[in-house]
Order: C-alpha cells, then sequence, then structure tokens
C-alpha cells in the first residue's frame, strides 16, 4: 500500500521532474534560437539557407520535411493552459492568416459583417473549437508572407494557418504541424502569353513573387543553378501573392510563380490569365507553431487526424472545388508520418 | 539791382549742330580731303571732346550769378523728379507684391494646402467605402469624388499660376500624371470589390502606396513652394522704400537752401514757385512714410494673423486626415503591419494614428493661442472638443480590434451612430470654419494694407513734376530779373 503509494508519487515526480528538463530545454532552445538565425542581413527567413544549414544540423530533407512532426495528443501542456488561462474577451486563440488569398483566407467584401473566410479559415475554427470549445473563439491577425515566421517567434500569433510550406529551413525556426494540403509551385501568365511553363519560355521575362515565398527562393536558386534563364528577372517581390495579379494586370510583371492552389484562386479571379505547365515542385502545407510548444503542435496533430477524416472534403468541396477541381486526389495531404520517437 | 547781362553764356543744353562761339575766329581750316560734301567746312580739329567742353562751359557760367541760378533750377527739377520716379517705382513694386500676396500667392498657397486636403481625404473615402464592403454608401463615394474633383480642379488653377521650369510646375506635372493612374487603381478596386474579389483589396493597397509614396509627397513639396512664393511676397512688399525717402529728404533740403539762398540774395521771404515746389515734394515724402507705414503694418497684421493661424490650422486638418486614414487603414491591414521600437512590436497604423492625434492636438493648442478674437477661437475649441471624444471612443475600438471582436471594432470606427468617423466629420467641419474665418481676417488686413499704397505711384509720379514744375517756375522768376 505505502510502496504503491510511494511508486506513484515517485511517478508524479518523475514526470513532473521530466516536464521541467524538457520544459528547461525548450526554453535554452528558444533562447538560443534568436542568437544562431538573427536575420542579421534583413533578407527573408527563406533566403538564409547558410544560416539554416548550420542549425539544420540533423537529415532533414525538404522531400521528407512534412514527415518530422510530432506524434499526436490530446493532452494540454504549458502552452496550451497558456492560451487557456486567457480571461474575458480575451479568452480566444490567436492565429495568423492571410485575407487576400481566394477561398483560402480572404474577406468577402459581399457579406454582411467582415468575417474571413477560407479554407485555411475553417481549419482555424476547428482548433479553436477542439481548444477552447468555441470555433469562434479566434482572433484572426492578417500577416504578410514574409512575416510569418516572426510572428510566431515575436509572440504575435499563437500559431499561423496561411498556406505555409513545410520546409527544413522553416523547421529550423518554427515547428510545424502534419501537412493538411498538397500542392506545388506553377507559374501563371496571360493566355495570350508565349509562356509554356516553369521552363526556357521564362527568358527574358520579369516574375513576380511574395517576398519571403518559398516561390521566390526557388526562383532564386534555379537561376542560380542555371535551371531558369539567367535573362530572368526574379527580382520583383511584393508583401502577399495576390499583389503579383495586381502586377501582371498592369503590365509590370509578364508571370506569377506561386503555388499552384494559391494560383488556381488567381487565376479565378480574373479569366484572362491560367496556369502554365504542370507543378515543377510538391509541397506540403501545414500550421506553423513557436518552436518548443510541443503540446501545442501534438494537439493541433490531434485535430488534423479527426479533420482529415471529418471536414476536410466538406471544406474542400466548400471553397477549393471551383478553382482546383472537383476531385480533391492532387491535394490530399498523405498519410501523417511522424518523427520517429516524437 | 538788375545787372547787365555780362556774358550771357547759351545755358548749358546748346543747341545742337552750331559750333561753339570760342573768342578769336578759328585760323583758315587747311585742306581736308572730303570729296563730294558740300557741306560748311568742319569743326576746327583742335576741339576738345563734349565732356570737357560741356565741363569748362559750366564752370564758366557758374562764376555768374545767372548761370548759377540755371544750375541750380535745373538740379533742383532733377532732384524733385527723381524722388518722384524712385517714389513711384518702389510703391508701385511694393504695391505689385501687396496685390500678389493678397490675389495670387496666398490663393495659392491656400489652393495647394486644398489640394494636399483633397488627395488625403480622397484616400481616406476611398479605404472606408472598401472597409464597408462592395456595397460602399453614397455618402462615402460622393465625398471621393468630390475630392478628386476639388483636386483636379486645384491642380489647373496652379498649373496657371505657375512659373515655367519652376520646382511648382515639376510637382504639379507629377501630380496631374499620378491622378488619373491613382483613380483608375481605386475604380479598379471597387470592380473588384462589387464581384467579391480580393484582388479589390490589393489594389486598394497599391493605390493608397502610390498616394503616400508618391502623390502627398508631389503635394507638400507643391505646398512648401507657394508658401516660399508667399513668403517672397511679403519680403516684398513690407520694406521700407528707403532710396524714395532718402531722395525725398534730400529734395527737401535742396529746395530749403535754394529759399534760404534767395533769401539771403533778395531779402524776399517767399518764392512761390519754390514754396509751391516744397509743399508738393512734403506732401509726397508724408504720403509715401505714412502710406507705407499703414501698408507695412496691415500686411505684417495679416501675416501674424491670418496667415501664421492659417499655417497652423491647415497642418491641424491634415494632421486629423491623416490620423483617420491611419485608424481605418489599421482594419484594412488587420494587423498585417507592425513595427518595433526599443524591442517592443506595435500595430504600424495605430502608432502613426497615435503621432498624428499629438500633432492635431498641438496644432489645435497652438490655433487656439494665435486666434485673436471669439470667432476665431471658438471652432478651435469646439474641434477640440471633437478631438476629445474621438480619442475616447478610438480607444474603445481599438480595444475591442485588440481583443479580435473585428466587427465590433469596424462598427466603432465606421459605424453609423457613435462612430469615430462622426468625430473626425467634426473636427474636419470645425477645422474648416476656422480656416475660413481666418481666411477672411487676412484678406481684410493684406486688403486693407494694400489700399494704403492705392494711388500713391501716380500721385507721388503727378505732384513730383507738380513740384519740379514750381521749382523751375521759382527759379525762373528770379532768373527773369536779370534780363
Amino acid at each position: 500500500m505505502y510502496g504503491r503509494r510511494a511508486r506513484a508519487a515517485l511517478r508524479g515526480w518523475g514526470g513532473v521532474g521530466a516536464m521541467a528538463v524538457l520544459c528547461a530545454l525548450a526554453l535554452a532552445f528558444v533562447l538560443l534560437l534568436p542568437h544562431t538565425q538573427a536575420p542579421a542581413d534583413g533578407r527573408p527567413a527563406g533566403q538564409r539557407t547558410a544560416h539554416a544549414g548550420q542549425v539544420r544540423a540533423d537529415d532533414c530533407q525538404d522531400a521528407g520535411a512534412q514527415d518530422r512532426s510530432l506524434s499526436p495528443s490530446g493532452a494540454d501542456g504549458p502552452t496550451i493552459d497558456a492560451i487557456k488561462a486567457r480571461t474575458g474577451a480575451k479568452r480566444k486563440l490567436i492565429v495568423g492568416v492571410d485575407q487576400n488569398s481566394y477561398r483560402w483566407g480572404y474577406r468577402n467584401p459581399n457579406t454582411e459583417g467582415a468575417e474571413l473566410e477560407g479554407f485555411d479559415i475553417d481549419l482555424a475554427h476547428r482548433i479553436a473549437e477542439d481548444l477552447l470549445g468555441d470555433p469562434d473563439a479566434v482572433q484572426f491577425k492578417a500577416i504578410p508572407t514574409s512575416q510569418r515566421i516572426t510572428a510566431i517567434q515575436d509572440n504575435r500569433v499563437d500559431m499561423v494557418v496561411r498556406t505555409m510550406t513545410i520546409t527544413c529551413d522553416r523547421l529550423s525556426q518554427v515547428a510545424f504541424s502534419a501537412p493538411y494540403f498538397k500542392t506545388g509551385q506553377q507559374v501563371l501568365a496571360p493566355k495570350s502569353s508565349g509562356i509554356t511553363g516553369y521552363d526556357g519560355s521564362l527568358a527574358h521575362k520579369r516574375v513576380c513573387s511574395a517576398a519571403g515565398s518559398t516561390a521566390h527562393t526557388k526562383l532564386d536558386a534555379d537561376r542560380t543553378s542555371g535551371r531558369l534563364p539567367a535573362s530572368t528577372d526574379v527580382s520583383i517581390t511584393v508583401p502577399n501573392q495576390l499583389d503579383c495579379l495586381v502586377r501582371l494586370q498592369l503590365g509590370e510583371v509578364d508571370a506569377v510563380v506561386t503555388d499552384g492552389a494559391l494560383a488556381a484562386s488567381q487565376a479565378a479571379q480574373d479569366p484572362t490569365v491560367e496556369l502554365k505547365g504542370k507543378p515543377f515542385t510538391t509541397e506540403y502545407y501545414g500550421v506553423a507553431m513557436k518552436k518548443g510548444a510541443s503540446d501545442l503542435v501534438r494537439r493541433v496533430n490531434h485535430v488534423l487526424v479527426d479533420y482529415r477524416d471529418h471536414g476536410w472534403q466538406a471544406s474542400y468541396d466548400r471553397w477549393l472545388s471551383a478553382t482546383l477541381g472537383k476531385d480533391p486526389a492532387a491535394s490530399e495531404p498523405p498519410a501523417p508520418r511522424y518523427l520517429h520517437g516524437g | 539791382m538788375t545787372h547787365p547781362p555780362k556774358s550771357s553764356a547759351p545755358p548749358p543744353v546748346a543747341v545742337p549742330g552750331v559750333p561753339a562761339q570760342s573768342g578769336p575766329p578759328a585760323p583758315p581750316v587747311p585742306y581736308t580731303p572730303v570729296p563730294h560734301t558740300p557741306r560748311p567746312p568742319a569743326a576746327p580739329p583742335a576741339r576738345r571732346t563734349a565732356f570737357a567742353e560741356g565741363a569748362e562751359r559750366l564752370r564758366a557760367a557758374a562764376t555768374t550769378e545767372p548761370g548759377r541760378l540755371r544750375i541750380i533750377g535745373a538740379v533742383l527739377a532733377l532732384v524733385v523728379v527723381a524722388f518722384g520716379a524712385v517714389t513711384a517705382w518702389q510703391t508701385s513694386e511694393r504695391a505689385a507684391a501687396a496685390d500678389d500676396v493678397l490675389h495670387r500667392s496666398q490663393p495659392l498657397s491656400s489652393g495647394a494646402a486644398g489640394i494636399y486636403r483633397s488627395l488625403a481625404d480622397a484616400n481616406t473615402a476611398a479605404s472606408s467605402g472598401f472597409l464597408a464592403g462592395g456595397q460602399e454608401t453614397a455618402g462615402t463615394r460622393d465625398r471621393y469624388e468630390k475630392d478628386i474633383r476639388t483636386a483636379a480642379g486645384g491642380l489647373v488653377t496652379a498649373a496657371a499660376n505657375a512659373e515655367p521650369g519652376s520646382a511648382s510646375e515639376a510637382a504639379i506635372t507629377r501630380l496631374n500624371r499620378l491622378l488619373p493612374e491613382y483613380k483608375g487603381l481605386i475604380e479598379r478596386a471597387r470592380t473588384y470589390n462589387r464581384q467579391g474579389y480580393p484582388v479589390g483589396g490589393a489594389y486598394l493597397r497599391y493605390a493608397n502606396e502610390k498616394m503616400q509614396r508618391q502623390m502627398l509627397p508631389a503635394a507638400e513639396d507643391l505646398y512648401t513652394r507657394e508658401n516660399q512664393r508667399l513668403d517672397a511676397d511679403y519680403a516684398d512688399a513690407t520694406p521700407y522704400p528707403w532710396a524714395a525717402i532718402a531722395l525725398g529728404v534730400l529734395a527737401l533740403g535742396a529746395l530749403g537752401w535754394a529759399q534760404h539762398r534767395t533769401y539771403q540774395r533778395t531779402h524776399r521771404v517767399l518764392n512761390h514757385g519754390l514754396v509751391a515746389g516744397t509743399a508738393a515734394t512734403t506732401v509726397v515724402l508724408l504720403w509715401l512714410v505714412v502710406g507705407h507705414t499703414v501698408a507695412r503694418s496691415e500686411l505684417d497684421g495679416s501675416y501674424d494673423r491670418g496667415i501664421r493661424s492659417l499655417g497652423v490650422l491647415h497642418d491641424a486638418r491634415i494632421a486629423s486626415l491623416k490620423a483617420r486614414g491611419n485608424e481605418n487603414l489599421s482594419l484594412v491591414a488587420r494587423g498585417a503591419e507592425t513595427v518595433t521600437v526599443d524591442g517592443t512590436v506595435y500595430d504600424a497604423y495605430y502608432r502613426d494614428f497615435d503621432k498624428d492625434m499629438a500633432a492635431l492636438g498641438k496644432g489645435l493648442a497652438a490655433a487656439g493661442r494665435l486666434a485673436d478674437d471669439s470667432a476665431g477661437t471658438a471652432p478651435v475649441k469646439a474641434a477640440e472638443g471633437n478631438m476629445a471624444v474621438w480619442k475616447q471612443r478610438h480607444a474603445a475600438a481599438r480595444t475591442e480590434d485588440e481583443n479580435g471582436n473585428y466587427q465590433q471594432a469596424l462598427d466603432k470606427v465606421i459605424g453609423a451612430k457613435g462612430a469615430t468617423g462622426a468625430c473626425f466629420d467634426s473636427v474636419d467641419a470645425n477645422l474648416a470654419r476656422a480656416i475660413d474665418h481666418e481666411q477672411g481676417e487676412f484678406q481684410r488686413a493684406a486688403g486693407d494694407g494694400r489700399d494704403a499704397l492705392t494711388g500713391l505711384p501716380a500721385g507721388a509720379a503727378a505732384l513730383a513734376l507738380l513740384g519740379a514744375a514750381g521749382a523751375v517756375a521759382g527759379i525762373g522768376r528770379r532768373l527773369s530779373e536779370y534780363r
């Protein structure tokens, strides 16, 4: 009797101790991160490959970056407790979203009220429902593409649900959930244009991409490596991928490179432009959270497991089938795989 | 007392063409090969220069009293006429500058402030329309259209008055080019908004960027230039006409001396001609000094009471416009723009709003101090009251926004009742009233200043001619006694 109680007590203390050690580790990591990751050169995070390489001492490959999340768990932890401890009108999950991605996260000017809506917004509501018991207990903050990582690091948001691709580079700065959507970079250009896809037809063309996006990183790298003609101008960047459509319509650029899912949203707003060629990368969207907030990551993965079966399809049908096609097969996330022992 | 005319040399102004009579007859002229000219023989080759000749004759004339009198008469006439001419020139220059202040540079400075205000207001109206959604209200739409019309009209006026090649002209050209571009972007934003496409919002951001980065700086540049011109016109209108005053004193002194001399020689107290000349000159000098002093003090008053108040009020109005624009944009951007100061992250638009409100508060306080009557103070006081309410309501709206209650925040900013929009409108209307009042003050004072110079150039010229005629007549009267 005594022995069992003592053992239980020991186990309890052990648990607390382990948690304390974990917390300390997480804290140390978080504290150290800014030093290893200080953006001294001021360039968007995606371009700082040299820095990331030092932190990325493990075997992360971009092709497998989506499989490096933690295994799901419905348990609370310090991060979740802190969110739940918010009181009154502030008892909300703060989510960084986009308000410019048609059918992903946008404000329909013709609806009553000013609610944001779209595929990402649905998911944010779902996570809030699971965490706080109310799907509307969300405060949306619109953030530009290049601000997604710093918004998390500065604690401006609890998480970012904003068509954010899981990459090794970003994994060294934030934590990601398991993937919830599959897409790939594609070229968008006017129908009348001679551009045929992500190839030599982009020679002497001005290509627009969002600052800090995977598209811009890829364009830069491919132009250096020679996959793209050296005469392609990839220097034009904008705060938001949608601003590229404005530049395209005004004739300031000749083509846009962005995720196929978003490019389709752009094409849906302008019948004179279209997607050119096949997707030339494979990317997975994940929910980004603060590095070290492992309880929140596990919890979001827990929500996603359920969401894939109940909710994902309905949300796809409602928002994306019109632009991406009735069949969601090309967009469905892979069966989740988690970091071994994670 | 009449002396027989001794060597009555001709007056210095010799009849041209007639050779001067030198004492002994000229020696026979040697043959000079000037063929085919049936003219009388040319002047002797030993002739000196005309200047030396004139000086010699003057010296000769100065040795006799009539000669001296002639010289005195000529000098008196010259000084009085010069006084009149310089007075006419300097006062007409100042009157023209005062007229420019009243009818040209001040309206243009006001017009430039109007262009800036309309552009900023149009931008604010456009963002309000976007916040309200696809169904933008007729009020916002009308306001936007009216602002664009005002700005376009203001640009035409400014262009008509700009000097070719000036910096103002360059700013106007830039604005003329950018205004249709801006309007085009806003129309696209509207169209897409109506269709429910978020690219409308992207166009609005692009238009806003064009306005903030290019158009408003150009309008500010124009305003600065027009103010420089206004200051230059004031600087031309107000300095004392020292040259004219000095000549006036010199003319009076000369006339006085001539009369004193006449008195000493003839013991006659009054020489009618000289007295008339002195009187005319005195009148001109008094008119000049008094007229200019009045004009100067009125113009200085119009600057201190009108222009400075107007400058402060225009700045306050622009600050309130910027504050309103930033309040709207913080809701359009929804936290997208942040700035980090001393390690703390702020919403960029809210931070700018706070700065603009501080500028507005300072501007209103300064305007209250400068306002010199109750009609000028009342609207400023009212605007201060509106601003206090605005701050309260804004704080409530911001709390809602920070708590994630976006719709409630929106209602508190652009809603129909109890929103910050009504406060902004009241501030704007009160500032417009104050500006109207100060504009009236300015026009009255500057008008009085300009009117004080009315007729002075022509009057001075006419009186000076009269004075010169009097002096010549007076001297002629004395001269005739020698014949």
